[in-house]
């Protein structure tokens, strides 16, 4: 029953999900989305499982590699222009008086 | 327990953790690198998993992919956002469609496993290419309206279930693989008609229900290759996406059926708009002189100040206020612009300090007691007619409270109606003056005659 093993993780990481979203300021929404964009990427290790492996048909290598380039892409430009957005974020100090 | 199995553990605590700090700006960088940590942690840990053989192709494509990305991320002007978001949902949902397509010609698998390769697929091929459609929409290569016909609903509800009823006879004939490019098709075709009918203004919504659905996908994918990484790593961003998209309906007060069907705005264009009600304009030295003897100002950014690129003047012109000892503010609606928080990164990247930024559920009691408001290239955000008009498209819609302030003042290139095609009673009433110009040029003058006084 290992699949009842993995729905008890999605439930929970579901929660986990809703929960630490909820507090996300709507201040930061274009940069969490940018980040939840570039996590989706993690699609990349289903990508090297099935590329990298012995005896594999063509067509699933061929398959597997361009998965492997658009989920690189993916995560690459997500973290990189999320962490571009962030550093705009800055607190000014009020002038001294 | 191998070593690849502790290395996923830790990096499934690195995106929480990305996202846990995610929650304040002090911290969000911070997040970022959380969530760098734990792509690596992942993408090593399965690089030393004992079933991979060739490395070649892996270095290949990984090198390909950071070489397309990088310049992407590096290169993207800050009101492209919206726009780069859209191709790389695209990307990552053609990786996990694909890939769940590379596991069935592969194992041809039965019952479980065949039905998360379908889930994944399923999610993987609608988001790909309503992810393109979304993408041409806000690049403005495809028309932002939305494109509607008679018994389009019934047409996409078709498409969708011929899309599910292949892949359920798919999980119960996984041999028959002759159906499987068909359910790819289906799938395909769905994406496209999902986006026809949604409008510039909508795109807030379907590009946070589109990173769910990828998401979702890489969670399907989880089950299918029996790795929980994927399913916690999918499960984060499915969750997010969704949380995102029902805020974004709570602030036009709509269903997420009326958003992704509704066709939004399409008939009040044409009943509206040929209105010649009177209004009262003024040159930027009357609206420079008016902001000048403000002690308050709340700036109020739309779309519009985006498309005119207008980030930086505008800026410019609150720090010349501040100069003359006004207090200047900007009211942030959680729809303004084409994805969440679109201005709040304009402005940011525009050097304007985020607790100046504020939230509409804050800023709307302060409004009766604001001198002037000043409404750049914003329009369905800020009109009255959510609040008294019952009848009105965007009724029930929370609002901007612009109307309360003493003075309005409303930067527009002309009449016309805006994404949602009505009419915006705020350009009438009598403490409203229309500012007639680009964002850009218009605040430039102001600029310019704040410096002058």
């Amino acid at each position: 029953m290992n699949y009842e093993f993995g729905l008890y993780v999605f439930m929970l990481s579901a929660f986990l999900g809703f929960e630490l979203i909820r507090k996300v300021s709507p201040l930061l929404h274009t940069p969490l989305m940018s980040l939840t964009n570039a996590i989706s990427a993690i699609s990349v290790v289903g990508a090297i499982m099935i590329s990298g492996e012995k005896d594999v048909p063509n067509l699933s290598r061929i398959l597997g590699f361009i998965a492997i380039v658009s989920a690189t892409t993916n995560l690459v430009s997500g973290y990189m222009i999320t962490d571009r957005m962030l550093k705009m974020f800055k607190k000014r100090e009020p002038a001294a008086k | 327990m191998s070593v690849f199995q502790f290395l996923y553990i830790l990096a499934a605590a690195g995106f929480i953790l990305a996202l846990k700090w995610m929650s304040s700006p002090a911290t969000a960088r911070r997040g970022v690198l959380a969530g760098e940590a734990g792509m690596l942690l992942a993408v090593v840990g399965t690089l030393m998993r004992a079933e991979i053989f060739n490395y070649e192709w892996i270095a290949v494509g990984i090198v390909l992919g950071a070489i397309i990305g990088a310049p992407i991320a590096i290169f993207m002007p800050m009101t492209g956002v919206p726009q780069r978001t859209a191709i790389s949902q695209a990307c990552g949902a053609l990786a996990s469609a694909l890939i769940g397509t590379a596991e069935y010609y592969k194992l041809h698998p039965h019952g479980f496993i065949m039905g998360a390769l379908i889930v994944e697929t399923l999610l993987g091929f609608v988001t790909v290419t309503a992810s393109i459609m979304a993408w041409g929409k806000l690049q403005e290569v495809l028309p932002g309206r939305p494109v509607t016909y008679k018994g389009q609903f019934f047409i996409n509800m078709a498409v969708l279930a011929a899309a599910i009823g292949t892949g359920i006879f798919l999980i119960l004939n996984p041999e028959q693989a002759q159906f499987y490019p068909v359910f790819v098709i289906l799938a395909l075709t769905f994406g496209v008609f999902l986006i026809l009918p949604i409008g510039g203004a909508d795109m807030p919504t379907v590009i946070a229900l589109l990173n769910s659905y990828a998401g979702l996908s890489a969670c399907a994918m989880g089950f299918a290759l029996d790795n929980k990484l994927l399913i916690i790593a999918g499960a984060l961003d499915g969750s997010s996406g969704l949380i995102l998209s029902i805020i974004m309906c709570k602030a036009m007060n709509r269903s997420f059926s009326n958003v992704l069907f509704g066709g939004f705005g399409q008939v009040q264009a044409a009943v509206h708009g040929t209105e010649t009600r009177p209004v009262r304009s003024a040159t930027p030295e009357e609206a420079a002189q008016i902001l000048e003897m403000a002690s308050t100002v709340v700036i109020i950014p739309g779309y519009g100040m985006a498309v005119a690129q207008a980030q930086h003047k505008i800026r410019e012109l609150a720090d010349a206020l501040t100069k003359k000892g006004v207090d200047v503010k900007f009211a942030i609606h959680p729809v303004a612009g084409r994805m969440p928080g679109h201005m709040n990164v304009l402005l940011a990247e525009a050097d304007v300090s985020y607790d100046k930024l504020i939230e509409m559920d804050d800023i709307n009691p302060e409004m009766p007691n604001t001198d002037v408001v000043l409404v750049v290239g914003a329009n369905d955000i800020v009109n009255p007619a959510a609040e008294t008009d019952p009848t009105s498209p965007i009724a029930g819609m929370p609002i901007l409270d612009a109307y309360k302030a003493r003075t309005v003042m409303v930067i527009k290139r002309s009449m016309g109606v805006g994404f949602a095609g009505i009419d915006n009673d705020l350009y009438y009433r009598p403490n409203t003056l229309m500012l007639f110009g680009d964002a850009k040029a218009f605040t430039t003058s102001l600029v310019k005659e704040l410096a002058a006084a």
